[in-house]
């Protein structure tokens, strides 16, 4: 049996508003674990992507507290920030990609932020723009790409530097069922293989199905519903890599 | 299903160990258009303190050399009707200045020199003997002489004169032209105004691109914090475009300057009077308004790092 993983991510009544408006999230706690799979869903304007935007640190919270890997969020400097962000990997709903960039230089901009050596970046980069079925449109700035081939762009920038989390809002919403499946499988073998954390935002109820050791954070109405206590403990471990990997986060 | 092909080993640096970002910076940079008309501003602000400068300058040389020719010199007028009269008093001026530790060497006007000085204003009567002019002696003295000194100048002329029955006035050449260099140091801080002014217009126009260039570009800038970008990187971004618009504003500039200053030099030199000519620019005033595009640039990026700096600690 292995030892219980250190909590990575944990939410403490956290609430969020912005301006004088009402709270869009209220009374948020939850606890993610390493090496987990996590599926957030919730109608429309239940407030997940603006949980995710909390998760990616683009939002401080209103109140409440927020922990992340074993470090207080809310009073953290913001110079700090950027060494937290290089642990995040992101899939923005809208994809974000930098439109005067290649999709070569949207991939490879995580790798060049953190320093890496450019030899490395082109090796990388060109593995996984080859992987997402992109080797062809390397050099193919945003606004000439298919939403379909952004989207993968836009997963692919969000993996290249292996990251410990991976958010991701709505990743299979603008590609074909076989696409989302091999996209999905990735995240699950990101998930596996590599131990990350993966946090998938989605609409489509199929998608659950696909990854049955996942759990599910529902959302209504800013309200994070947990009625069997799930989210407050770590699953079991799905393999012995990863539970090699947890047991040794401890 | 392949293993997706994520990279080997540590990706991540801390901070302080990230290497060059230029070559991020350059691959980030958005692309600027030199048409805008931030470069021009530049240039236009650049060429008036170029002007100015150059002027400044000019004027600096003129009073620091007119005060160097006459600073050290006075003037001694004998006044004596008597022609006779005046020659031997001017005689015996001469031998008294002559013998004084302060002055270096005398010179007694001639009278055909004095008539010449002053017929441009009194005809050809300058000539006649029943016009009379005061005997003038140039006399250099060893270096500046204080008020004192000309006083005790004045009073060896006195004890020389007075067994003649005559007298002599002393006129120290500075001291009539001390209204021209107070014109001329009023006109120096005015340059100096005017360069401070077009300063601080340039900061404002690179305070105002910058901030545009931002609001602009505040898509890629969020995109490239939440991908882990720290602000020294996203500063880095935009200095380059800061940067390529001042250094080919501040060329322009300099150029559009360098001939306005040809060619009012020109028309100066044409004047061809002898107190415009000390107004030249020397190789060290040259290197001043050379180091003036530099100042412009290193001026715009300082503008343009504080606005960035303070537009990005409104993010989070």
């Amino acid at each position: 049996m292995s030892e219980r993983p250190s909590e990575i991510v944990k939410f403490d009544n956290v609430g969020l508003r912005y301006g004088t408006d009402p709270e869009v999230l209220s009374d948020v706690s939850f606890t993610l674990f390493p090496g987990s799979f996590y599926f957030l869903t919730g109608a429309s304007g239940a407030g997940k992507t603006s949980l995710l935007k909390l998760l990616y640190l683009s939002q401080r919270p209103s109140r409440g507290s927020i922990r992340m890997f074993g470090k207080d969020m809310i009073t953290l400097p913001r110079g700090r920030l950027p060494d937290f962000r290089r642990r995040l990997g992101v899939v923005f709903q809208n994809f974000r990609l930098v439109e005067h960039l290649s999709a070569f230089d949207n991939v490879a901009l995580p790798l060049r932020l953190a320093g890496t050596d450019e030899a490395k970046v082109l090796r990388s980069v060109t593995d996984m723009l080859e992987w997402v079925g992109l080797s062809h449109r390397m050099q193919a700035i945003p606004e000439t790409m298919s939403g379909g081939e952004q989207q993968r762009v836009a997963i692919a920038r969000a993996v290249i530097a292996r990251p410990q989390i991976l958010i991701a809002d709505e990743p299979t919403g603008n590609v074909d069922p076989e696409m989302a499946l091999k996209l999905l499988r990735l995240f699950e073998a990101l998930n596996h293989r590599v131990g990350t954390t993966v946090i998938v935002a989605t609409h489509d109820v199929h998608l659950l199905k696909k990854v049955p050791e996942s759990l599910i954070m529902r959302l209504n109405k800013g309200r994070l519903s947990d009625p069997t206590g799930a989210l407050r403990y770590p699953p079991m471990p799905k393999n012995n890599l990863v539970a090699e990997r947890l047991g040794s986060a401890k | 299903m392949n293993t997706p092909p994520v990279p080997d080993g540590d990706l991540a640096l801390p901070h302080d160990e990230l290497g060059p970002t230029e070559d991020l910076a350059a691959n980030l940079s958005p692309p600027t258009r030199l048409s805008g008309p931030i470069p021009w501003v530049i240039a236009i602000l650049i060429a008036l303190v170029v002007i100015a400068a150059a002027g400044g300058l000019a004027l600096r040389n003129l009073a620091n050399n007119a005060r160097a020719d006459l600073a050290d010199a006075v003037t001694v007028q004998i006044i004596e009707a008597d022609v006779e009269g005046r020659a031997v008093q001017a005689e015996a001026a001469s031998d008294a200045l002559g013998a004084h530790p302060l002055v270096t060497s005398v010179r007694l006007v001639p009278e055909a020199e004095l008539q010449e000085l002053l017929e441009p204003w009194l005809g050809a009567s300058a000539a006649s003997e029943n016009v009379p002019i005061p005997a003038l002696i140039d006399v250099e003295l060893s270096r500046a002489a204080s008020a004192d000194e000309l006083a005790q100048l004045q009073s060896a002329l006195d004890s020389a004169l007075e067994p003649l029955g005559g007298g002599a006035r002393v006129d120290a050449q500075s001291q009539w032209l001390r209204p021209v260099y107070d014109a001329l140091l009023a006109l120096q801080y005015l340059a100096l105004a005017l360069i401070a002014l077009v300063s601080m217009a340039t900061a404002a126009a690179v305070w105002l691109a910058a901030r545009n260039a931002f609001i602009n570009h505040r898509e890629t800038v969020e995109i490239v914090h939440l991908l882990g970008g720290t602000d020294s990187q996203v500063t880095r971004i935009f200095e380059r475009s800061v940067i390529r618009e001042a250094a080919f504003g501040a060329v322009i500039g300099l150029l559009i300057g360098l001939a306005a200053v040809w060619l009012l030099g020109q028309q100066f030199a044409s004047l061809d009077s002898g107190m415009v000519g000390g107004g030249g620019l020397a190789l060290t005033d040259w290197i001043i308004i050379g180091a003036i595009p530099v100042g412009g640039v290193l001026l715009a990026l300082i503008t343009g790092r504080i606005t960035i700096g303070y537009a990005l600690r409104s993010m989070l």
